[in-house]
């Protein structure tokens, strides 16, 4: 155990100990572990982040259960973080994603949390991508991330997670009004679940004819947005991947092994064609960006006073001057040492 | 900065099929502003201690009809003290003989609510008895 003595205590805690992992992301959630995030973040980068994303009710959770029951027959550790939305009237939130995974209890090797969103419209909540850190950091092989019942512009799972499942199923309605572009464009592998219902086929031919109207180019997420690179900077146009279409049964299990093969080609074809460093540094650089916004405004706030920065707001009510020209005014006054 | 909220575990531990009041509870606690992680029917005492170290919750609360309660709750309450679980509050609702319910007090439940309770009630007790740090 020479290895564990050189860990960082909060390392060596989340590894060893069930509630030390719990209580941190409790207090991760909280906004209130920026030292043991600090810590910890040396020790990740092992895990692989599978972000399962889909309509509400598709089967993600279902799924969830499937892949996780299917990863631990390989002896690998498995951790999921599974988001729900938080009630935008009273803040508070029924995290339900656990009911579908009651085949993972009683087994060390799966650590399952449910979060709610508090207020963040992504599809994910705002301490999401910290959580992951420390699940990986603690050492599960595979994190899963189940995000919201999502429509079209909850795709922030895109920079979360390495390889992005999005998830269907037939009997939505109006099969290509169910499969919203957005949501679409992020999938490194698209899953048609409830296979067993009828109308399967109209949906797998509605995808197909999606993907087939997509473009060879890999996407990255930058400032919340997709941004297209050329294909596999490393192997060249004709090793790109395309995303391909797995289907399941996750009641029973079926096509689960072909999902985690799938899996397993999109992890190995994110490390040798070089897209995986590609996309972390993008949305490393965003995520450095929001946070530095966030530092320079509590700052600037900090510099002009939090009174005066409400009388340059009520200037801007009464129309003496333009929002844009507020801004530039306050940042000038923060530059100048100026404190009222 | 997001506030600390208070974060409830409800579960129907045993065969005890009837759901309704729990599911009128997790409501409840929702519309008070509390995140409920709600884990469906048919939980063993073993996965509701399991689940409530996993999600690290301030309370417990047990849904029981059946009249199996005087078996569930030790069972639970033992299994909660060796994971060191023991600063977790547990509250019960359901089907409950009044003789049972100062026995379930002294064991260490800290609030029995019975067919009728008042939601209001149940989210002022489990607001009194987390203290949040
Ligand atoms: C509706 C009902 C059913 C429905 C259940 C539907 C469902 N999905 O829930 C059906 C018809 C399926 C049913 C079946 C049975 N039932 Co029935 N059922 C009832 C009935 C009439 C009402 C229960 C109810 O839903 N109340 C409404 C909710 C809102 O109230 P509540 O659950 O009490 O919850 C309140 C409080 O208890 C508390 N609370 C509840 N949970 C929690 C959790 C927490 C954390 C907290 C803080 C508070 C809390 O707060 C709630 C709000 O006030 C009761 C009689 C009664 N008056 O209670 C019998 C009753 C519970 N049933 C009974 C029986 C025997 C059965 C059956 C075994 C009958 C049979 N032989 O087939 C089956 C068993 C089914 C099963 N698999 O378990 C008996 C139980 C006897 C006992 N415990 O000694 C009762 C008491 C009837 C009786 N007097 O004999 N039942
Ligand atoms: N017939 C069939 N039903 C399924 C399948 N997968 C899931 N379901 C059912 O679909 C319902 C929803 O499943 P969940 O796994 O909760 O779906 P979800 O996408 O996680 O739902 P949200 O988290 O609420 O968005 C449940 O009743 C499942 O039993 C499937 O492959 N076939
Ligand atoms: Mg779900």
């Amino acid at each position: 155990m020479s290895e564990v003595t050189t860990l960082p205590p909060i390392v060596a805690a989340i590894r060893e100990n069930r509630r030390a992992l719990a209580r941190l992301l409790t207090r991760i959630e909280n906004n209130a572990a920026a030292a043991e995030l600090a810590a910890l973040y040396p020790y990740g980068g092992q895990a692989h982040l599978i972000g399962v994303t889909g309509a509400p009710g598709t089967g993600k959770s279902s799924l969830v259960n499937c892949m996780a029951k299917a990863y631990r027959a390989e002896g690998k550790t498995v951790s999921i973080l599974a988001v729900d939305p938080t009630s935008p009237f009273s803040g508070g939130a029924v995290l339900g994603d656990r009911i579908r995974m009651r085949d993972l209890h009683g087994d060390q090797g799966v650590f399952i949390r449910s979060m709610a969103t508090r207020g963040n419209l992504g599809g994910l909540a705002r301490t999401t991508s910290d959580m992951i850190r420390a699940l990986d950091a603690a050492g599960f092989d595979i994190v899963l991330i189940e995000t919201v019942g999502a429509g079209q512009s909850e795709v922030e799972i895109a920079s979360a997670a390495q390889t992005t499942i999005v998830v269907e199923a037939p009997g939505l309605g109006d099969d290509v009004q169910a499969i919203k572009a957005g949501i679409l464009e992020i999938a490194d592998i698209l899953v048609v679940n409830k296979a067993d219902n009828p109308g399967v086929e109209s949906t797998l031919r509605a995808l197909r004819a999606m993907l087939d109207l997509g473009h060879r180019s890999e996407r990255i997420m930058h400032h919340g947005k997709l941004m297209n690179v050329p294909a596999a900077p490393i192997l060249g146009e004709e090793a790109a991947w395309q995303t391909p279409i797995v289907q399941t049964i996750a009641t029973d299990g079926t096509g689960v092994p072909e999902l985690l093969a799938k899996i397993a080609e999109h992890r190995a074809y994110l490390r040798a064609s070089g897209v995986q460093q590609l996309r972390e540094r993008a949305s490393l650089r965003a995520e450095i960006e929001e946070r530095l916004r966030d530092l320079l405004l509590a700052h600037l706030l900090e510099r002009v006073g939090v009174a005066h920065f409400q009388a340059v707001v009520e200037r801007v009510l009464r129309r003496e001057i333009d929002p844009n020209s507020a801004a530039g005014l306050l940042l000038a006054e923060s530059s100048r040492d100026h404190k009222p | 900065m997001s506030e600390r909220k208070i974060r409830v575990l409800v579960a129907k531990p045993g065969l005890d099929g009837h759901d309704r009041g729990a599911k009128v509870v997790a409501r409840a606690l929702r519309d008070a502003g509390m995140e409920v992680i709600y884990t469906g029917l048919r939980q063993t005492p073993e996965m509701i201690v399991e689940a409530a170290l996993q999600e690290d919750v301030d309370v417990i609360g047990l849904s029981i009809l059946s009249g199996a309660h005087m078996a569930l709750v030790p069972r639970i309450l033992e299994l909660m003290k060796a994971h060191g679980l023991e600063d977790v509050k547990v509250v019960l609702g359901g089907i409950v003989p009044d003789e049972d319910v100062p026995v379930l007090l002294q064991m260490g439940v800290s609030g029995v609510f019975g067919p009728g309770s008042d939601t209001q009630e149940i989210i002022a007790h489990i607001r009194k008895v987390v203290s949040l740090e």
